[in-house]
């Protein structure tokens, strides 16, 4: 559809404020992308609202609890053989889910190059470390748990450490299982060639688009919650 | 074929059942008439709690509602009519049937998710209706659901009746998403040859700024909402501060109730201009189409819309000037709010300016429209008084808030409502609704609203103060302002009791109206231009129609007929009629 489309318009000149200005006053399309991109890109744009208000809840609350908030680099400690290693578990995490960004990155490639199952191998891979990084944090979780961090209460200082990180992480952690199921059905149509009669891979760059979205939602999370 | 519309290629098998026509139905007219209908019967629940609240307030030694059931009434009452009602009403209802109409595609671009939309609102509806039915009844915390006595022991439907609530607003947040997606993608991206952004009515372009809004306001009553059902059963401590409830101390502490005003307020105003600017749109239409002339500055008018929208965000606290707050803050919110009025009137002054020296047809639609720009300058009138701190502060919980909001946003919109209904019911259904019961059904609730709501600012200027069960005992409330309530109460029930009139005109119309033709006020918008009337699934026949025109004209010079359809081609010498001339 996205050939379809670019054939059909009018060749553009001179520079991208013309081109800005042309599709902003094009008959039928603002932008030169298919509807399911446009649909998504608002829609992670309503998302951003949502993680960004939960973010600025969470600050909010950290400013006005009387009660002190606990060291970070002890509570995500984690002691490997003996040694106490502040914020290894997390640096681990996040490195998998960027490295998930890269392999989406490459799958989305694979998938413009028509390479069926490359495609659907790499999005394969994407989805198995989306799932590692959901396995850790249920790790992390159950550690929290056991040092008696609940949502209600937390023995190391204020209550709202624990009300904000499970809610917020947990949230996070639904949209990295949805986007692991999300990717694994796109995966399997991929194989399945579905996209090769449909003449587009653009569906994968589109599931890319929300996966790389979660990616950076997690950056922002990991600065907020564990840095600061 | 010399293009292939970009809607054709999304063309779906027409549906063959009943079923799959009328129920599980993807095509975006059925769904509009699914939303409308289902948030026109929920908006009656919401008119017969106002009856008997009135009741109470008119004549409190009937007894009918004890203290309770009022507080219980009054929040369902306002959360229907703003959320449940108009929101759906105009962007489930107004926007899913006009938008694709109006912008010439075959359907919303994603018609599953759209149908979708529908059955998240209507479970939402449902969740809310299950709220009667609970353990301890809704919730009566007021709509605005503050805690921490929303949750506390003591407000009525503390347990269930809150959460049911709160449940129901986050799935009615995901329909809405669901919804607002579909309307955004359609207007920006699905519009037909020709239909450039500055050739679509105000309709679309209310719709289109609303559906954006929603998207980003919504979010904030989401993480309001799932932070309240967190502090209420898990008993975290996001909005509760440390209390002593009913004797006993609460299990919550370090929690800031203002943070959920913050976010309340964050979705509360722009939720105002969501159902406000869809009302402007469809409210432009039928001033232009009955007065038989081009809008007065269409260009001026999409960028108030667009100005209301983005500014509509930056003065959420103007709701808060009582809530404490540092006083530049209450400087900057109050200067925010005020700016707004710049926007706004000059939208007024346009409908004015379009109606100066225009050949008014005082039809149904246009009486209902005259009455929205009257009853809409009254209410802006006093949102001034209340922008500002200094007086909101002495004016701040007492009837004159009740009567500024009622008649700004709910009056108002609820105008607009009825005279887009009257004006696009022949389109829905190829039947024109009954004039006479029409012009009875505008003229009761015109004047009848305003009976009801021009006493309320005596009263609140008067001290009265606002969501009181009971008025009696208190030495600063004279005879004269229970005498004023009775004759209120007569007065909104014969109005409620009105509504009856075009409830069965809506219906009757519908089966046994006179038959309209395809075009009955002969306009220019496409939506008029369709081979079928009502229109068929997929809605223009065999090719999409191509647009040539803006939708605004009317009585052009030089030209015959009174109107020109969008799809007209331009005359091929001489200077294009209309669109330039703004």
């Amino acid at each position: 559809m996205a050939d379809q489309m670019s054939a059909n318009r009018p060749q553009v000149q001179n520079g991208a404020w013309r081109s800005l200005v042309d599709d902003w006053s094009s008959d039928r399309q603002a932008f030169r992308v298919s509807w399911g991109k446009a649909m998504m890109w608002i829609f992670l744009l309503s998302d951003t609202f949502v993680f960004s208000l939960l973010l600025i809840g969470y600050m909010a609350v950290r400013l006005t609890t009387p009660q002190p908030w606990p060291d970070t680099s002890e509570v995500f400690a984690l002691t490997v053989l003996g040694h106490e290693f502040p914020l290894l578990l997390i640096a681990i995490m996040t490195f998998i889910l960027i490295t998930s960004s890269g392999t989406m990155a490459m799958a989305v490639n694979f998938g413009y190059a028509r390479n069926r199952r490359l495609a659907a191998l790499f999005m394969l891979f994407t989805a198995i470390l989306g799932a590692s990084f959901v396995g850790l944090q249920a790790f992390e979780w159950t550690d929290l748990i056991q040092k008696g961090v609940r949502p209600w209460e937390n023995p190391m200082g204020a209550p709202q450490f624990g009300s904000a990180f499970f809610m917020i992480t947990g949230f996070h952690g639904l949209h990295v299982s949805i986007g692991v199921l999300y990717l694994l059905i796109v995966a399997r149509k991929v194989l399945r060639g579905d996209y090769d009669r449909a003449g587009s891979y653009e569906p994968v760059e589109i599931a890319g688009l929300y996966w790389h979205f979660v990616d950076l939602v997690w950056v922002f999370i990991f600065a907020f919650f564990y840095l600061l | 074929m010399a293009y292939v519309p970009s809607a054709d290629a999304h063309a779906h098998g027409e549906p063959q059942s009943f079923v799959t026509k009328y129920i599980w139905s993807q095509d975006h007219k059925v769904i509009a008439i699914q939303y409308s209908l289902t948030a026109i019967a929920v908006g009656i629940v919401a008119l017969v709690l106002s009856g008997l609240m009135r009741i109470q307030l008119g004549m409190p030694e009937t007894d009918l509602v004890d203290a309770s059931a009022y507080y219980q009434f009054m929040t369902l009452h306002g959360m229907i009519m703003v959320v449940y009602l108009l929101t759906a009403l105009f962007l489930g209802g107004f926007g899913n049937y006009l938008i694709p109409l109006m912008v010439g595609a075959r359907d919303m671009v994603f018609p599953y998710v759209n149908m979708l939309s529908y059955w998240f609102y209507l479970l939402s509806v449902l969740v809310l209706m299950a709220s009667f039915f609970v353990p301890g009844g809704p919730t009566g915390a007021g709509w605005t659901l503050y805690p921490p006595q929303a949750i506390t022991g003591g407000t009525p439907g503390a347990g269930w009746g809150i959460l049911t609530m709160l449940v129901s607003l986050a799935i009615f947040i995901v329909a809405a998403t669901m919804g607002g997606l579909n309307y955004v993608t359609t207007v920006l991206q699905a519009r037909t040859r020709g239909m450039t952004l500055m050739r679509m009515p105000l309709t679309v372009w209310g719709i289109f700024i609303a559906s954006i809004m929603a998207l980003l306001a919504f979010p904030a009553l989401f993480v309001a909402a799932v932070m309240m059902i967190l502090d209420a059963t898990l008993g975290t401590s996001f909005f509760m501060p440390a209390i002593i409830a009913m004797g006993r101390e609460m299990p919550h502490e370090g929690g800031s109730p203002l943070l959920f005003q913050h976010l309340f307020w964050f979705f509360g105003h722009p939720e105002v201009y969501i159902v406000a600017l869809p009302a402007f749109g469809l409210v432009s239409d039928l001033i232009s189409t009955h007065a038989r002339k081009n809008i007065f500055g269409y260009h001026m008018m999409v960028w108030a819309i667009v100005a209301i929208g983005v500014l509509s965000f930056f003065v959420w606290a103007h709701h808060m000037y009582v809530s404490g707050m540092n006083l530049s803050f209450g400087f900057f919110f109050a200067i925010s709010t005020l700016v707004i009025a710049v926007p706004t009137a000059i939208k007024v002054y346009n409908w004015i300016l379009t109606l100066w020296q225009a050949d008014i047809h005082l039809t149904v639609p246009m009486l209902f429209a005259m009455g929205f720009i009257v009853t809409f300058v009254v209410g802006g009138l006093t949102g001034l008084f209340l922008g500002n701190v200094v007086v909101d502060i002495p004016l701040a919980d007492t009837y004159f808030v009740v009567a500024h909001f009622h008649m700004v946003m709910g009056v108002a919109p609820i105008l607009v409502v009825f005279g887009a209904l009257y004006h696009w019911f022949p389109k829905v259904t190829g039947r024109m609704m009954n004039d006479t019961l029409g012009q009875l059904h505008f003229w009761i609730t015109f004047l009848g609203t305003y009976i009801i709501f021009f006493p309320m600012h005596y009263l609140g200027i008067m001290g009265m103060p606002r969501r009181y069960y009971a008025y009696e005992d208190y030495e600063f409330i004279p005879q004269s302002a229970h005498d004023l309530n009775t004759f209120i109460t007569y007065a909104a029930l014969v109005v409620g009791a009105a509504q009856v009139l075009f409830l069965f005109n809506l219906f009757w119309s519908a089966l046994h109206g006179r038959p309209s033709g395809g075009n009955p006020w002969r306009a220019t918008s496409l939506e008029w231009q369709t081979p079928d009337t009502p229109p068929k699934h997929g809605n223009w026949g065999e090719k999409l129609p191509e647009v040539h025109r803006w939708a605004y004209d009317y009585n052009v010079p030089g030209v015959e007929q009174d109107f020109i359809p969008q799809t007209e081609p331009q005359p091929e010498s001489g200077h294009s009629a209309g669109e330039e001339r703004t």
